[in-house]
């Protein structure tokens, strides 16, 4: 319990400390990938369905919120909120469709929708501006206050991510989040238990898009613009990466996946512009040697260290603690 | 009057003909044995009656009402529920939580998604009394994979309980289980059926004896004239 509690301290220092580790912009990264990676795993590790679209709902919050602040003066972090609230409407339509389907299935609708909405956001120049994207948004907080300093605007944004994280974290372990597990290891007796599972599916796919338009919110207003890149299929890729790297169905796996993949691509990069060849090949590395992604693997050997240390130790007669994953 | 009844039913997949005009009648408050040769199409009849497949042709009504093409859940929740042959658990979910997500489906807690899991200890005492009858009440923590084959098919037929139906479709309860596990397994499906109907699937006709009022010979390749399902 203590160290748990010391733990959290330790992370919260280190994210509070992070603009000084490594430079701002990277930090913000970090930030909003963390969370775009944690609201993709509710639907990837929780559920068990792999979206391979998710650059959609991302791109949609990041340039609705983008838009609102330019064209309607929308202070942070209202805009960023109104992105979720776009990509979540659109993810309605979309993943109605595609939760109709499983496994491989699921994955290429997903990425069809994806690929739909990067042709429109291409083809809409007089909205999004086409290739050029979205440039010289303005990064104001609600009040007036001017966030044009990026050290500031870091620390204004920690809370909300934590927010964001906390919301992904609450769906997971409330009864919803029960049934989606349940959905995940046996579609069938779900079914035969009385649960619909399409409108599940559907419900854990609209919160998981929802948070990633928050994250892409937030991140135009990081970055003071959006491109084109931000829809492509490899933002998909990318984020679905991040999970499997940290431990899907953890708490904080998506998150370390996240600032390993921007921290790797960072260091990489000066170096080389093959850097995604390196990328690609620790990600084999990691996912051969750790199973379950480094958060994943590293819970289990602890978990399995406690569990000897309890069977060496006397046991108490009345030990039926409930066991969750 | 019959408590679920079907008329000509018949269900072909992919222009093979599993089931053809059934006719089943179960009467409340019975154990009704459904026998027949493998292949006959036992566990395909309950998939019709339970809604994970479609019919080709003709209707299933239950207490009345058509329910012919309704999804499984919306049956669940009119009050018939099954278990299944080939045992059907949340291997990675301890015995506690399989139960209580059998609880919670009666109720829209299930879409409550900013609440803590917590509020689910509410079918604590519910879940333990179910886990008892089955005799499993021991293993109420651990991991649902960790149980022993018996074990696992205690935890089918517990978690159908759960539902608490008025209508009960056993599929083989007794598949694969040892003399001793049979007589409990047989002794519980008396117990709840006291309060309830059961239909029954099984191979064993010894179990079938003890157990049963009505029994219907389901078979396939009836020469024509005769129904394929015969009641006896």
């Amino acid at each position: 319990m203590i160290a748990r509690r010391l733990g959290w301290v330790a992370l919260g220092g280190l994210v509070l400390l992070l603009p000084r580790l490594v430079y701002e912009g990277l930090a913000l990264d970090i930030l909003t990938w963390a969370l775009f990676a944690t609201a993709l795993d509710i639907l990837l590790g929780y559920t068990g369905l792999l979206s391979f679209g998710h650059a959609a709902f991302f791109g949609a919050g990041a340039y609705a919120s983008g838009l609102l602040a330019l064209r309607g003066s929308v202070p942070y972090p209202v805009n960023a909120v109104a992105g979720a609230l776009v990509a979540g409407a659109l993810s309605v339509p979309l993943l109605y469709l595609a939760v109709r389907r499983r496994g491989i299935y699921f994955a290429m609708i997903t990425l069809a929708f994806a690929q739909m909405i990067y042709y429109i956001i291409n083809e809409w120049r007089g909205l999004t501006g086409g290739e050029n994207g979205v440039q010289g948004v303005p990064r104001v907080l609600v009040g007036g206050l001017d966030l044009s300093n990026l050290t500031m605007f870091y620390y204004v944004t920690v809370p909300l991510v934590a927010v964001g994280m906390w919301v992904c974290w609450r769906i997971v372990h409330s009864p919803f989040g029960r049934v989606l597990m349940a959905i995940r290891e046996n579609e069938v007796r779900a079914r035969s238990l009385g649960y619909p599972v399409d409108r599940y599916k559907l419900l854990s796919a609209v919160l998981s898009c929802t948070l990633s338009g928050f994250a892409g919110g937030i991140y135009v207003i990081a970055h003071r613009f959006v491109a084109l890149e931000t829809v492509h299929w490899i933002t998909s890729g990318t984020v679905v990466m991040m999970v499997l790297l940290g431990g899907m169905e953890t708490t904080l796996g998506p998150a370390v996946g996240a600032a390993l993949v921007l921290l790797l691509r960072d260091i990489l990069s000066t170096w080389t512009d093959a850097w995604g060849v390196a990328t690609g090949a620790i990600f084999v590395a990691v996912i051969l040697v750790f199973r379950r992604g480094i958060v994943g693997t590293l819970q289990q050997l602890m978990q399995s260290r406690l569990h000897a240390a309890l069977e060496s130790a006397p046991r108490r007669p009345d030990e039926a603690t409930p066991v969750s994953r | 009057m019959p408590v679920l009844q079907t008329k000509g039913l018949a269900i072909d997949f992919r222009g093979f003909r599993a089931l053809a005009g059934v006719d089943l009648r179960v009467e409340a408050g019975v154990i009704h044995a459904i026998i027949g040769p493998n292949g006959a199409g036992k566990t395909t009849l309950f998939n019709l009656l339970s809604g994970l497949l479609r019919p080709t042709e003709g209707h299933i009504l239950f207490e009345n009402r058509e329910i012919t093409g309704w999804p499984a859940h919306a049956i669940v929740h009119l009050g018939l529920a099954r278990s299944f042959q080939i045992t059907s658990i949340f291997p990675h979910l301890s015995l506690l939580d399989n139960i209580r997500l059998a609880r919670q489906s009666g109720t829209p807690l299930g879409y409550y998604f900013w609440l803590p899991e917590t509020v689910l200890h509410r079918f604590d005492q519910d879940a333990r009394t179910i886990l008892e009858s089955v005799g499993l009440a021991e293993a109420a923590g651990k991991p649902a994979q960790e149980l022993s084959y018996g074990q696992k098919r205690a935890l089918e037929i517990a978690l159908t309980l759960a539902l608490q139906p008025r209508m009960l479709l056993l599929d083989e309860p007794t598949a694969g289980l040892g003399v001793e596990d049979i007589s409990r397994v047989v002794a519980l499906i008396r117990q709840v059926a006291r309060t309830r109907t059961v239909v029954l699937v099984e191979h064993n006709m010894g179990v079938v004896a003890a157990l049963s009022d009505r029994i219907t010979v389901l078979q396939r390749d009836a020469p024509s004239g005769r129904p394929a399902g015969v009641v006896w």
